[in-house]
């Protein structure tokens, strides 16, 4: 088996940068949330189609994003 | 430019680095052993690279009970029941552009592993080349493993941070993102806060360790890592403490710093900021990284 339709797009969620890399194994895609800066990993989710999966990543990213605290410098 | 394993290079050590290409060709050869070693630690089993064992950071390349590297018994049981012996060419890649693979390579010198290899890329350039993924999990024919060291030329404790600090004998590299470095966040955005201040270790430079790579997961050429560094005062003329947050993204900068550019004193400081973060009375800058002092 193989990844199929390896694609990444970045998008913002609660102000912060956050990559989405999405492939297809098998028959079930996996996504991957992370931030971009410093590329750590935020979520994953998988599903029965690319948009299931990112949706999932997403709304799991958005929850953990939203309890970043940023303090004045 | 010269090849080396795959890899196109002008690096000072060349052969630490080998191509996606070249560990396709290498799968079955027996001398070599392929591990992989993600962020993600359930990333390995939605299918890796066949003949690649899995190893997890947060359990079998640390100490358990108090904070620290893996100790060396366990090291060498890790090693012997991976099926490696002391002359197996061991091939590292993972997740985040190697992010955890450069840890575990950091760890396999500090105990004295002679041909410990990066596959430039990891994880995520084995997956978009459409490579051959299994769910199988190798098994191993137990090795006999001995360990050399550790050798802590390669490491920065507390106390080393500190003197260097005093005296300025050695650049510190903070190669944590922007808002990490300024004090503004105290862990990597959807991540849990571990220390109790933010801010970096007066002086030290900003070079966030991704900065090293490409789009694609791969390590920039050596020109161009030199550009980045060298326009940070990072040029080899001084010895180097690299830190992040618990020392692993500093260990990737550490892998660049003396294996691709070839600068001779480089450690990796893995107490990094939440060591120092947490400290009573430490030294703590905040702001924006300042322009190098001409």
């Amino acid at each position: 088996m193989k990844a199929e339709d390896y694609r990444e797009r970045r998008i913002e969620i609660e102000g912060w940068e956050v990559n989405l890399a999405t492939y297809k194994i098998g028959e079930t895609y996996h996504c991957h949330a992370g931030n971009v800066s410093p590329g750590a990993n935020i979520a994953r989710a998988h599903g029965t189609t690319r948009e299931e999966a990112e949706q999932r990543a997403v709304e799991r990213s958005r929850e953990h994003l939203s309890k970043t605290r940023v303090r004045a410098v | 430019m010269s090849s080396y394993n795959g890899v196109m290079s002008g690096y000072a050590v060349p052969e630490v680095l080998v191509s996606t290409a070249w560990v396709a060709d290498h799968l079955d050869d027996s001398n070599v052993r392929l591990v992989e070693i993600d962020v993600d630690t359930k990333a390995y089993h939605e299918g890796h690279a066949p003949s690649a064992l899995g190893w997890s950071w947060n359990t079998q390349l640390c100490d358990t009970v108090r904070r620290d590297i893996i100790p060396k018994d366990r090291f060498e049981a890790l090693m012997a029941t991976s099926g490696i012996s002391n002359s197996t060419t061991v091939v590292l890649y993972g997740d985040n552009n190697n992010w955890f693979a450069a840890w575990a390579f950091w760890q396999m010198k500090i105990y004295g592993h002679a041909d410990v290899r990066l596959m430039n890329g990891g994880r995520k350039k084995w997956l978009a080349e459409g490579r051959e993924l299994t769910l199988a999990e190798p098994t191993s024919t137990p090795a006999v493993y001995r360990a050399a060291g550790p050798d802590l030329s390669l490491r920065a404790f507390l106390p080393q941070v500190q003197a260097a600090l005093a005296s300025g004998a050695a650049a510190l590299v903070d190669v944590r993102s922007p808002r990490e470095f300024s004090g503004e966040i105290l862990a990597p955005p959807g991540l849990p806060e571990t220390c109790q201040r933010g801010g970096h270790i007066p002086g030290a430079r900003n070079i966030p360790w991704g900065k090293a790579c490409n789009d694609d997961g791969s390590f920039k050429s050596a020109d161009e890592l030199r550009s980045l560094y060298g326009a940070e005062g990072i040029d080899g003329s001084r010895a180097v403490i690299a830190y992040c947050r618990i020392g692993e993204r500093s260990s990737h900068t550490w892998f660049v710093l003396k294996y691709l550019l070839g600068y001779q004193n480089v450690v990796n400081y893995d107490g990094s900021w939440t060591e120092w973060g947490n400290l009573v009375g430490a030294a703590v800058e905040t702001g924006a990284a300042k322009a190098v002092a001409a």
